[in-house]
């Protein structure tokens, strides 16, 4: 986890805040370091967190957590993390042999059967995430890395609004945890289907971190800016929604969080 | 007295006079670390020496090929960085930017992203004291580690691309080359990505539904020798020194020996091989590999058993015979018999194209608009899990003709379409969109725009280079960065023989009345040039200054 992330966005992995909605955003950047400090945020406050990874192998993440101080396999290992590897399900899928345990359906079933059925999934989140002994462990967290990736293997949008809401439900309400979704966007994107499923998730997140390339263009020592925009308005009524921006740098081991025009280089 | 060191080849080029005399004395001295400076000795020296590898010169006409052709003395001399004679104390380029303690903790070498982890019993930490050299694996042929990461690399076949790319095509990621407009210069790219292949000893897998893979197979470019390659860079060489000893400089003589300009992103270690397109690749080495083919009309006859609903059949025929080749081949590691392991390169011509039964180049409502990106996803699977990487080339300039013509016309498309007769694609917006999908699902995304047909063919800035290179995407493995080059305006140009990717360089406006209308062009050649960038961000289109 970034520790000036953490303290942009009033947060510590002491007293993580429960039933929080976070809608992790990129356009013309890659967003991805945003979920490496969730994952490995999450982990280090202690809460049961399952990570639904459908774009980049296991090993992706354990390194980069390791650079940030979290061992993922170890987390698997004490019963922390469940991991689905969606390119390793969905090569079982495509790949495996005909009979499928009836008591665990595929979580990427929806490839098979119909396309506008997410529920294996959903349930397969619902069964990690409220499986006895989950009450050791601070809260769950649902991270999912790559919503749009749904889209791209024929999920209708429809479909995945409503996984989103059945988690947002289960998870938000009923449980007490916090769900985290990645997904990628831009302005001028003629991805219809997506923009719908952006939008709709905007609305009804708490946070929403987006990532956006500088508009002037590639930069050495800028990688990007960050707009964080607090959804106040959500629980009072007639306020405005605190939007914060800042530029970013992304290094080896760290982001550095600065105000705009006032990166290292300039300065 | 550092051990361990590797004969030096002769043909190295020879170190900068700025170097030292103390370092001058021990030109070998590459890889080979200091005791003291470093603990962990390499696992992969030969990636770091300049000196061949043995797995890679003993299967390939012992001697007669060199993977490390010399670069032009010129460029060599004098960047001042001896490239061949980096004593153990002095780090590798790449890791002088880093700071001083992530360099005790680099990871070792992984094979595969997958594999690294099912490979062997590593502890919590990625960093691990080799026992000794007997325990280490054997290297893969035709693979470097990366520096930054090690993640293993591979060639690309054209070590212009391999700067562009960051180091080179990593196993286990695929490479999707957006083709230009007729598929000339994209065809030459996949053809040396498989040459590469043939001369690194990798197995290939041909997948067309075009031409035959026998006959892409026939038409690889031969690999330049040794000598003949230094002849071909050395004329070039000699023809800028001549050129240079007429006007020697009087004031600035200090800069005389500076090159005029760095048009080709110079490698920092020398990887891959050059090719002779005048020549075809011979008979003998294309059999000297082991290589599998997919030709679309010929596997027709074959009954794929559908396993995912709705998922067009010539792309699962294709899934099934990559995924049997890669478990019968042990690429996944499910063979533990096997001791040598090899990388397999997979080569895909013209993937979503009409000839593949996908109709979203040309259809208003296609069959299946997901056929594509779920034949990525899986693809995707089976190279994160094997020792593999993929180029697969895309004719995306037909999946978004229609975007071009519908804005450019803005007539009614059911009217072009009856009165024309021809085919275009309606549904714009779907289409459009599944090339985002496509490169979201990529890893590294090429782009080649080329200048036939287009104003620009005629216009004397373009005149040396015949097209336009975009990197589009440029993945982040197993790090939180990415290798970016810093050179964002990229050309190439096909020479005699030599294909290249070079830094686009518009000449200076020597003339005596700068014309209003080049300087237009050029203002217009740079706003395109620059909304093109690669993996970081892109700019808005239209900037107000």
């Amino acid at each position: 986890m970034f520790a000036e992330l953490n303290e942009l966005l009033g947060a510590s992995p002491q007293r993580p805040e429960p039933g929080r909605f976070t809608l992790l955003r990129d356009s013309r950047t890659d967003g991805s370091f945003l979920v490496h400090h969730f994952l490995s945020f999450y982990l280090r406050a202690g809460c049961k967190v399952c990570f639904v990874a459908l774009l980049q192998s296991f090993s992706h993440y354990n390194i980069v957590a390791q650079k940030l101080g979290v061992n993922l396999t170890a987390a698997k290992e004490r019963g922390q993390l469940v991991f689905l590897e969606g390119l390793k399900s969905c090569l079982d899928l495509v790949f495996g042999e005909e009979e499928e345990q009836p008591g665990q359906p595929s979580p990427l079933l929806f490839l098979r059967k119909s396309p506008s059925d997410l529920r294996a999934l959903f349930e397969f989140v619902h069964a990690s995430l409220s499986a006895p002994g989950s009450e050791a462990w601070a809260g769950p967290v649902l991270l999912v890395d790559d919503l749009s990736v749904l889209l791209s293997l024929g999920a209708t949008p429809v479909a995945v609004l409503d996984f989103i809401h059945y988690c947002r439900a289960c998870l938000c309400c009923q449980l007490k945890g916090n769900v985290v979704v990645l997904v990628h966007s831009s302005e001028e994107s003629e991805d219809e289907e997506n923009e719908l499923v952006v939008n709709s998730l905007c609305h009804h997140s708490d946070l929403i971190l987006w990532a956006e390339g500088l508009a002037t263009g590639f930069c050495k020592d800028v990688h990007g800016q960050i707009k964080i925009i607090q959804r106040v308005s959500l629980q009072q009524p007639g306020e405005q929604d605190l939007i914060q921006i800042y530029q970013y740098k992304i290094q080896d081991r760290n982001v550095t969080f600065f105000a705009r025009g006032l990166s290292a280089a300039v300065l | 007295m550092p051990t361990g060191r590797e004969p030096v080849p002769s043909h190295r080029c020879a170190p900068s006079p700025a170097d030292t005399p103390g370092r001058r004395e021990e030109p070998s001295a590459a890889p080979a670390p200091h005791p003291s400076s470093r603990s962990q000795p390499r696992s992969v020296p030969a990636s770091r020496s300049l000196s061949p590898d043995p797995a890679l010169t003993s299967p390939l006409a012992a001697g007669r090929l060199s993977p490390y052709p010399p670069l032009p003395p010129p460029t060599c001399q004098h960047r001042g960085l001896p490239l061949g004679a980096c004593s153990g104390s002095r780090a590798p380029i790449g890791a002088e930017r880093r700071a001083g303690p992530s360099r005790r903790a680099r990871p070792l070498p992984l094979p595969a992203p997958d594999m690294a982890v099912a490979g062997g019993a590593r502890g919590p930490t990625s960093f691990q004291r080799r026992a000794g050299a007997g325990a280490r694996p054997a290297a893969l042929p035709g693979t470097r580690p990366a520096l930054r990461h090690g993640q293993l690399l591979l060639s690309s076949g054209l070590p212009s691309l391999d700067c562009v790319l960051g180091g080179g095509v990593a196993v286990g990621t695929l490479l999707l080359i957006e083709e230009d407009k007729y598929g000339l210069y994209s065809n030459l790219l996949f053809k040396y990505f498989l040459a590469e292949g043939i001369v690194c000893g990798h197995d290939l897998f041909v997948a067309s539904a075009k031409e035959h893979p026998d006959n892409i197979l026939k038409e690889l470019p031969a690999p330049l020798l040794d000598d003949t390659c230094g002849k071909e860079l050395g004329d070039e060489a000699t023809a800028i020194k001549s050129e240079d000893f007429q006007d020697s400089m009087k004031i600035a003589w200090r800069y005389q020996n500076l090159p005029k300009m760095e048009a080709s992103p110079t490698p920092y270690t020398k990887f891959g091989h050059y090719y002779d397109i005048s020549k075809k690749m011979p008979p003998e080495l294309i059999q000297s590999i082991k290589w599998h083919s997919f030709y679309l009309h010929e596997e027709l006859s074959s009954q794929p058993k559908m396993k995912i609903c709705n998922m067009n059949g010539a792309y699962v025929r294709l899934l099934q015979s990559l995924q049997r080749i890669i478990s019968q081949g042990g690429f996944d590691g499910s063979d533990p018999q096997k001791k040598q392991k090899n990388v397999l390169r997979i080569g895909i011509q013209g993937l979503g194209s009409l000839l593949w039964g996908d109709d979203i180049c040309c259809s208003d409502s296609p069959e299946d608009v997901h056929s594509l990106t779920k034949f990525l996803y899986v693809l995707r699977g089976l190279l994160r899990k094997s020792l593999s990487a993929c180029i697969i080339t895309v004719p995306a300039h037909l999946i978004q003709f229609a975007i071009e013509k519908a804005k450019a016309y803005s007539v009614n498309i059911n009217y072009l379409f009856h009165h024309t007769g021809c085919v275009f694609c309606f549904r714009v917006l779907q289409n459009k969109a599944i090339m985002e999908r496509v490169t979201n699902l990529s890893d590294m995304v090429v782009g080649l725009e080329s200048f036939i047909g287009s104003e620009r063919e005629t216009n004397p800035l373009y005149k040396d280079y015949h097209g336009l290179v975009h990197v589009h995407q440029i993945p982040r493995l197993n790090s939180l960065i990415c290798e970016v080059s810093d050179t964002k305006d990229l050309a190439f140009r096909l020479k005699r023989k030599l294909f290249t990717i070079e830094r686009l360089h518009l000449p200076p406006d020597l003339s005596a009345t700068v014309s209003r209308a080049s300087k237009q062009e050029l203002a217009g050649s740079a706003k395109l040039l620059s909304s093109g960038c690669a993996a970081m961000a892109t700019g808005k289109k239209h900037l107000d200054f």
